[in-house]
């Protein structure tokens, strides 16, 4: 880790292999996210339009719904997505590249696959991250959205007009510093585990298998750290 | 002109499993040495350890002057421009097609010109006989062609160390001589220092000036090619003749009854000494030297038969040889 941190601004940068990977990256998770993201929204519209019927405050379900997106399952989607998708397929290719001996062949060759391929890697798994968190927010409002006005009966106006009532704007960026800090995580995990593969053919098995496990751990953990901290340091807006 | 490698007590270990112990060692400036050895006996462990990729537990390797088994990493660098490596399976690069593989350590460590590069790798894909392949994908091709292939690429940047993992593994009889002539062909036009891992014997009996023998988790002998072969020591004579009696069995050590059993059979007498291959064009070798020189000097007589223009090389000829 402290080796991609040293590596992360050693140049020259490579750009080619970033763009190609975040492309990768997209390619990998664009469905699946599109996939989760509906019955996503969906879901906590209906547990919040629910549980807030029985208070009578209806008037505050999309706001609620937006709160619930936004903070919370927007990054675990994400999350959910990266480590699965991304991460299992950058493992993959860590672990076949060094069964291979490509990346001893690398180093011989005076390249540092660290500089070379991880750096590239981890930053454009952190951009797509933060990219598929606006996706999974925007599909996920937009799914409580139909989910709330088509189905339960709620009205479009109270739905929208109640947005801004309970969410704010840092709710919005700690969504996305959550999405780059998974996307870094599932990253060095992923590269991590697939660099230290070893034992032929099962080992890339294990070793994509063991990354995609820990990453969950991982994120789940840190996950709940940041928002135990925000709520610590941002206070909830006053209704 | 090739550079010599001083190997001195080296030692190592992963985790608790020792791999070979106190490996003592040097592989003479441009000459070409064949390590031979059972497999799992760590001969791809120790050519990584040779260009700093595994750090071994105790010991000194010297490459002009610097010991890469203790030295710093910006260090390291430096030396392995000296290196060309073959690794077993070529370990092309798999998302490039073999000429940007073979051009690749040129477009990262010179500022020749494109075109350049181009005539450098189109002469070094022609040695290797892969004319036609350049824009084939590393997993598209067979096991030998990315050998090859992987051979081109090691020779690129003009190596003064060459260092082989198995380039017989997986290839048939006829490409494997192919390969081995290309070998000495090489040695003869580059005048680099040779290291081929293998567990190949008639490789081993042919090419090499020097051979070494792992075994049992260390160096059983390291010497001239006609010291090993006329040598009696069981392990080696038994290992380099390919036979079944001797202390080597079918698991990595006879067990002691099986050991008891054989102490009284005698070892059988050892096959005739082939001549060393010599360059297809005539070409002179500066380390290939007179058939039988070594024995002469050291007053070991060679088995009958040796250095004859037809002595077969095949393993377990020497059984036929005492029937
Ligand atoms: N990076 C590593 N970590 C742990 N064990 C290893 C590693 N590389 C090789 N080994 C072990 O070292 C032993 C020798 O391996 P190797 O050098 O590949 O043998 P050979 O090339 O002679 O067939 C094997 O038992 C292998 O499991
Ligand atoms: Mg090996």
């Amino acid at each position: 880790m402290l080796d991609v941190g040293v590596a992360l601004f050693k140049r020259p940068f490579q750009l080619r292999e970033f763009l190609q990977q975040a492309w990768f990256i997209v390619t990998v998770t664009i469905v699946p996210t599109a996939l989760v993201s509906i019955p996503f929204g969906a879901v906590i519209a209906l547990q919040i339009g629910g549980l807030l019927k029985q208070f009578g405050a209806q008037s505050f379900s999309g706001s609620a719904s937006v709160l619930a997106v936004v903070r919370e399952a927007g990054p675990i989607a994400t999350a959910l997505l990266i480590a699965g998708a991304a991460g299992s397929a950058i493992a993959a290719d860590f672990g076949a590249r060094k069964i291979r001996e490509e990346l001893d062949a690398m180093m011989v060759l005076g390249i540092d696959p660290i500089q070379r391929l991880v750096v590239p890697r981890v930053l454009a798994c952190m951009m797509i991250a933060v990219f598929l968190n606006g996706l999974v927010t925007i599909v996920g409002v937009a799914g409580g959205y139909v989910f709330n006005v088509v189905l339960q009966g709620g009205t479009p106006g109270a739905y929208i007009a109640s947005f801004t009532a309970l969410a704010q704007l840092p709710d919005m960026y700690q969504g996305m510093i959550k999405a780059l800090i998974f996307g870094f995580i599932a990253a060095i995990v992923a590269a991590y585990k697939g660099m230290n593969a070893k034992g032929g053919p099962k080992g890339v098995g294990d070793a994509v298998n063991e990354a995609v496990v820990i990453t969950f751990v991982l994120l789940f953990i840190v996950n709940f750290f940041i928002s135990a901290l925000y709520l610590q340091l941002v206070p909830p807006k006053g209704m | 002109m090739g550079t010599e490698i001083a190997i001195e007590g080296l030692t190592k270990s992963f985790g608790n499993q020792l791999i070979w112990k106190d490996v003592t060692l040097t592989l003479p400036a441009g000459e070409i040495s064949v390590m031979l050895g059972p497999s799992g006996t760590g001969k791809s462990v120790l050519l990584k350890t040779l260009i700093g990729l595994l750090k071994p537990d105790e010991g000194h390797i010297w490459i002009e002057g610097t010991d890469i088994a203790n030295c710093k990493e910006k260090e390291l660098y430096e030396i392995r421009k000296l290196f060309g490596v073959l690794f077993q399976d070529g370990a092309m690069f798999g998302s490039m097609d073999l000429y940007d593989n073979v051009a690749f350590p040129l477009r990262e460590h010179t500022k020749k010109s494109e075109s350049e590069i181009r005539n450098i790798v189109m002469d070094k894909m022609e040695l290797v006989g892969l004319l036609g392949a350049e824009n084939k994908l590393p997993g598209e091709i067979s096991g030998g062609m990315r050998k090859r292939a992987g051979l081109a690429r090691a020779l690129v940047l003009e190596p003064e160390i060459l260092l082989v993992d198995e380039p017989d593994s997986g290839l048939d009889p006829v490409r494997t001589a192919y390969l081995n002539q290309l070998f000495i062909d090489l040695n003869a036009q580059i005048d680099a220092t040779f290291l081929i891992v293998t567990h190949d014997i008639n490789s081993c009996r042919t090419v090499p000036d020097n051979i070494g023998l792992l075994y049992h988790k260390h160096l059983a002998m390291f010497g001239p090619r006609e010291m090993l072969l006329s040598s009696e020591e069981p392990v080696v004579a038994q290992f380099l003749n390919a036979q079944r009696v001797g202390p080597i069995g079918m698991s990595e050590e006879k067990d002691a009854d099986e050991l008891e059993a054989e102490k009284n059979i005698k070892m059988p007498p050892l096959p005739p000494i082939p001549l060393q291959i010599t360059t297809s064009n005539g070409r002179p070798r500066r380390a290939a030297r007179e058939p039988g020189a070594w024995c002469r000097e050291n007053g070991v007589t060679p088995p009958p038969g040796s250095f004859g223009e037809n002595v077969s090389t095949a393993p377990g000829a020497g059984a036929e040889v005492s029937a």
